[in-house]
């Protein structure tokens, strides 16, 4: 196994170019457990640890995105996310929080998420939930591609990139409302999921974001429950009054979101809990969310 | 030689040393377990060494057609590759009964049952070289549940009647009755006012030591082989060593290596005949280490089991009878499952007095993995049963279940259902007592709510909605050492000399020091009996005598008994020695501080100008007092050594809708008849109630269709910090008189108690049922099997 050790990020994307089949390791907490299983043999290795671009994050305006964005490298730990963007990306900050053991949050990243695009990375429901207009940055000797977040996740384990580029960044827009995450697991650390849920209210364009975990071949948004609620808060006026939503209306979201998912019975949880799971997470993050955001018209009245 | 008899002198050498029994010095390993400087068995190495590999099937029940090894053996850098065929002596072992393959004959019995095994120069040449291996298998049908099992004229024979070498017939491996009383009749029924019956099942756990199975087999010049490996009993391992590589046992020499955690995984071989082979083939020292997948697959799980109970009382809470039946899942092979079957009969009706039982425990052969030993051995699992049926009786007769539970206790004068009367302490009533009156931990403080408190912690899924908690209790009742007319005596060599003009006592003993803290206890035992300040402990090895296993909560006991009795001797001889020298005549002579002393005289002399260039090397073996066999029909006997008892009271906070559930705390109480020492027993007792507590809500080996599905950490989980509640211990210290120093084994009792205690804590939050451990969020909430 040829081990490829790129001092800059242009030496990287040449090194891709050259091997496309060279495997891209960055905190290795995915790539490390494939070869001690030996589930994985690469013909050869791509370390990204010398590119420091990686792993810092910067805030600015980005073209094809509304507002403030965070250019996050793909890189950057889940512990920093969490120390260091928690105002900025409140749902990736809570579902990096749950990834792993502090070790691991300490190594992984987004970027290594992404990579391996499991249906069960915790980064997915997150990204999914803070906006149809989250980028991927794609890059190549070729040049650079920003694949929305919608169209990254092609099947199990399978991404959209191609097999000569690298995750420079994402690029997720600040958050302008509450979000949340929450994820299932048979203990109370250091679990895969069992099946999560990420929510983000964006009152500014008065939708709801939603992206579901482990429930189905690839992570994937609640387009329905989105739809429904998004609907409800907009017709009934409640992004202007701050007004209760309901019981009602919580419950339909709760159930839509569990019918976006196509969970599958194995030895970590079976179809039928996945979805009763989805229903009860995705109700208490929607009240989680709406409350805080009622508080926060509340105070800035 | 003068003494000056003063109170003055007699001060500092009359009060114990604090490194004795009773203190808690630190364990010589811990400083370099924490900082990762310990040398575990997968840390050796030898010049020229090779590495071994297995080939394991893929299948649970198939036949081998062929097995072609051609491709592997001319694969570059490959040193042997070997099948039965190569086997030099016997092919069979077992622990009790003979009945595994070193090697896979003609068939396999087990998903990931060895075929082949392969030397070379690199693990990854191994690995290669494995690939290259061909099998031809004809898929059988697989026989792995207890219909098909118990029916083999149906469904076939997981050892052919031919072939079978268990304690029974069929797919039985062995079965054992106890009846005691009138047995169960209609008579006896109809003097019960109310009856509870339950079906229970328990999930296969894994003992999920960390440190996986290996060690490294150097051949010797004499023909023979050394083998340096992690176990839990390094004698009985060469007992079945040595026939399968042709070899008389003196030719066969093991040596402890770094233990990484045993729980009764080890109790069996795993690779220490293919290392033994494969250098015994090539000349060269072999090394095997099992990846964490592998080592799923290289030891013996606890048995899964299926439990029915049925008991009468009488409307004031006395039992009058109990009717049970435990079928216990042995796997392929029979490793230890009679002395499990054994344990489950016997000790299946808990700490209570029954006057009236039948209870009948078998264990099958069947395509799943094999179980064996485990923590609480065959007692575990029926204290989930009883208990359970416990806490409905006190449902069924609106009884305090505490209460229900004292009022049927056994006591020291009680008999057991075996008819062996407990002449021991036996503070049943009193354990449940101190639990009870433990403080509660505070309710749940929803306003200031740190999620890592509530149940789902980080992965933050409820800020305090519904969370409800409950609380439960559970006792239970543990042999100590090995039952049923088993000798299973431990030897020490204790070595008594001055070195740098101290005296310097040597303890040297083939006890397994697995993380229980013998080697510390041994130190103390020695530091006490010979008044010395320096002890070392020599490797564990087969140059002395068998210690017997380092399990059924028996090491302190017996191994602790034989350094005792060693030092005794050494005492005496030594005294001996200055009786002779200095014609003295006390009768009142102990070593303390480094010196004889005489209760009355005072101190008389320097043990190191005493014994002078002389040393004193003594041999000693301590035999508990005999047992016998269970009687096969009725399990009448004095089969057991002692008891041991733990109580336990579980508080948790269950999230009712999502089934998640979260220890809030877990309180224990023990009788230990005498904390040798005190630190290490509260971490037994914390780090067993910690087992029982990931058999009631997580740990589970999933088999399907004798298919092993989550053979890594990813998938089969055990408690984290997060899962680990405080653990408020209670340790009593009623000395039992038949034990050295009136120890009892402390090791396993809290494993029993502290499942059901936990999952009664659920029931009481939920009011569901809840038959079943691990209990899964799927049956909190209605959601799947
Ligand atoms: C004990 C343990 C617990 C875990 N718990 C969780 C958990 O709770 N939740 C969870 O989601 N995950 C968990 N994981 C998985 C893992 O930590 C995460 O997926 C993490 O995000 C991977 O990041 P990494 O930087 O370590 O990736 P790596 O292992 O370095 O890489 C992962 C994949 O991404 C590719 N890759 C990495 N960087 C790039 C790049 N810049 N461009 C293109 N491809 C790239 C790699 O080639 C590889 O395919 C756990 C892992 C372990 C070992």
């Amino acid at each position: 196994m040829e081990f490829l050790r790129p001092a800059t990020w242009d030496e990287a994307l040449a090194a891709k170019a050259e091997h496309p089949s060279a495997l891209p390791i960055s905190g290795g907490t995915d790539v490390m457990v494939e070869l001690n299983f030996d589930r994985h043999r690469p013909s050869a290795l791509l370390d990204l640890n010398r590119i420091s671009e990686l792993t810092a994050w910067e805030s600015g305006r980005y073209e094809g995105q509304e507002g403030e964005v965070i250019r996050l490298g793909a890189a950057v730990p889940y512990a920093r996310i969490t120390r260091e963007l928690s105002t900025e990306l409140p749902g990736l900050s809570l579902a990096g929080n749950t990834v792993g053991s502090p070790q691991i949050r300490n190594r992984g990243s987004v970027g290594g998420n992404l990579g391996g695009a499991s249906p069960a990375g915790d980064a997915h429901p997150a990204l999914l939930a803070a906006g149809r207009d989250v980028l991927v940055e794609a890059e190549s000797v070729r040049g650079t591609r920003l694949i929305p977040i919608d169209e990254f996740y092609v099947g199990v384990k399978r991404n959209s990139l191609e097999p000569d580029e690298l995750i420079r960044a994402v690029r997720i827009p600040v958050a302008d409302g509450p979000q949340q995450f929450s994820k299932i697991g048979t203990r109370n650390a250091m679990v895969i999921a069992v099946c999560a849920f990420g929510i983000a209210l964006h009152p500014k364009n008065g939708t709801v974001g939603t992206g579901i975990g482990s429930a189905a071949p690839t992570p994937r948004r609640a387009v329905d429950a989105e739809e429904f609620i998004g609907g409800e808060l907009a017709e009934r006026g409640l992004w202007q009054s701050g007004g209760l939503i309901g019981p009602a209306a919580i419950q339909r979201f709760g159930e839509l979101v569990a019918a976006a998912a196509s969970p599958i019975d194995d030895v970590r949880g079976t179809a039928a809990y996945r979805r009763h799971a989805l229903a009860v997470m995705a109700r208490r993050t929607l009240t989680w969310t709406w409350n805080e955001y009622t508080q926060s018209l509340r105070s800035a009245a | 030689m003068s003494t000056i008899r003063t109170e003055k002198n007699l001060q500092g050498i009359t009060t114990a040393h604090p490194d004795g029994i009773g203190g808690s010095p630190l364990r010589p390993d811990g400083i370099l377990k924490v900082k990762g400087e310990f040398a575990y068995s997968s840390d050796m190495w030898h010049e020229d060494m090779l590495w071994g590999m297995a080939l394991r099937s893929p299948h649970a029940h198939a036949r081998i057609l062929s097995v072609d090894v051609s491709e592997a053996v001319k694969h570059p850098g490959v040193q042997a590759v070997m099948t039965h065929d190569d086997i030099p002596g016997s092919k069979f072992y077992g622990l009790e009964i003979k009945d595994q393959p070193a090697l896979a004959m003609g068939k396999i019995r087990y998903h990931g049952e060895a075929i082949a095994i392969v030397a070379a120069d690199h693990p990854e040449t191994a690995r290669r070289a494995l690939a290259k291996i061909k099998v031809e298998y004809e898929i059988l049908p697989t026989i792995t549940t207890e219909e098909q099992c118990l029916d083999p004229e149906t469904y076939g024979y997981v050892h052919e009647p031919a072939e079978y070498k268990g304690h029974a017939s069929g797919n039985v491996v062995h079965s054992q009755k106890v009846i005691s009383g009138k047995g169960v009749t209609d008579e006896v029924r109809a003097m019960a006012d109310v009856v509870i019956k339950g079906d229970y099942v328990v999930g296969m756990q894994d003992q999920a030591f960390l440190g996986p199975e290996s060690g490294l087999a150097v051949p010797a010049e004499d023909g023979g082989v050394d083998l340096y490996i992690a176990t839990q009993w390094l004698h009985v391992d060469r007992e079945q060593i040595a026939p399968v590589l042709g070899l008389p046992e003196n030719k066969v020499r093991l040596t402890l290596a770094g233990v990484g955690g045993a729980f009764g995984g080890r109790e069996d071989l795993s690779m220490q005949i293919h290392a033994c082979l494969l250098a015994q083939r090539t000349g060269k020292p072999v090394k095997i280490v099992y990846s964490r997948e592998e080592s799923f697959f290289g030891h013996v799980h606890r048995h899964p089991a299926k439990l029915t109970y049925e008991h009468g009382a009488t409307r004031d809470g006395k039992l009058v009878y109990c009717d049970a039946r435990i079928v216990l899942d042995g796997g392929a092979y029979a490793s230890a499952s009679p002395a499990v079957v054994g344990n489950a009969a016997s000790l299946g009706m808990g700490p209570y007095e029954v006057p009236n039982v039948n209870m009948l425990a078998v264990a099958l052969y069947s395509n799943n993995p094999s179980c064996g030993a485990m923590r609480g051995f065959g007692a575990v699992q029926a204290c989930f049963a009883y208990e359970a049926q416990m806490d409905k009786l006190a449902a069924e007769l609106g009884m305090d279940p505490v209460e229900l539970r004292q009022i049927n206790a056994v006591e020291q004068g009680s008999i057991m259902p075996t008819g062996q009367e407990i002449d021991a302490p036996a503070p049943v009533a009193d354990l449940l007592r101190r639990v009870k009156a433990l403080p509660l931990p505070p309710a749940l403080d929803t306003t200031h709510l740190d999620v890592r408190d509530i149940p789902g912690a980080l992965s933050n899924t409820s800020h305090g909605e519904g969370i409800v908690r409950g609380v439960g209790y559970a006792v239970g009742i543990k042999n100590v050492g090995f039952s049923e007319g088993f000798d299973d005596y431990s030897t020490a060599r204790v070595r008594l000399e001055v070195i740098g003009g101290e005296p310097v006592a040597m303890v040297h003993t083939a006890m397994a020091e697995v993380g229980q803290g013998g080697v510390t206890v041994h130190g103390q035992i020695a530091r006490t009996e010979l008044g010395v300040e320096q002890v070392t402990i020599h490797p564990a090895n087969t140059e002395v005598g068998s210690a017997g296993s380092t399990s059924a909560s028996r090491q302190t006991y017996m191994t602790g008994g034989a350094v005792k009795l060693a030092c005794e001797a050494v005492r005496n001889e030594l005294v001996a020695l200055g009786r002779k020298r200095y014609g003295w005549t006390y009768n009142d002579l102990s070593l303390v501080g480094g010196k004889v002393v005489s209760a009355s005289a005072g101190a008389l002399v320097p043990i190191a100008d005493l014994l002078g260039d002389s040393a004193i090397d003594l041999t000693r073996e301590h035999h508990h007092r005999p047992t016998v066999p269970f009687d096969k029909e009725t399990g009448q006997g004095f089969g057991h050594v002692q008891y041991t008892f733990c109580a336990h009271r579980a508080v948790v906070d269950v999230d009712v809708e999502l089934g998640l559930v979260k220890v809030v705390e877990l309180a224990a109480a023990q009788d230990v008849g005498k904390a040798l020492n005190p630190l290490s027993v509260v971490g037994q007792i914390q780090g067993g109630s910690t087992q029982g507590l990931g058999l009631a809500v997580m740990e589970e080996i999933v088999v399907k269709d004798g298919k092993v599905r989550n053979p890594s950490f990813t998938d089969y989980l055990i408690p984290t910090i997060l899962d680990t509640p405080p653990m408020p211990v209670e340790v009593l210290e009623l000395a039992d008189e038949h034990a050295p120093y009136g120890l009892r084994g402390v090791g396993e009792a809290p494993t029993l108690s502290s499942t059901p205690a936990v999952v009664a804590a659920i029931r009481q939050a939920t009011g569901l049922a809840l038959n079943r451990v691990p209990v899964r969020p799927e049956h909190l909430t209605g959601t799947g099997e």
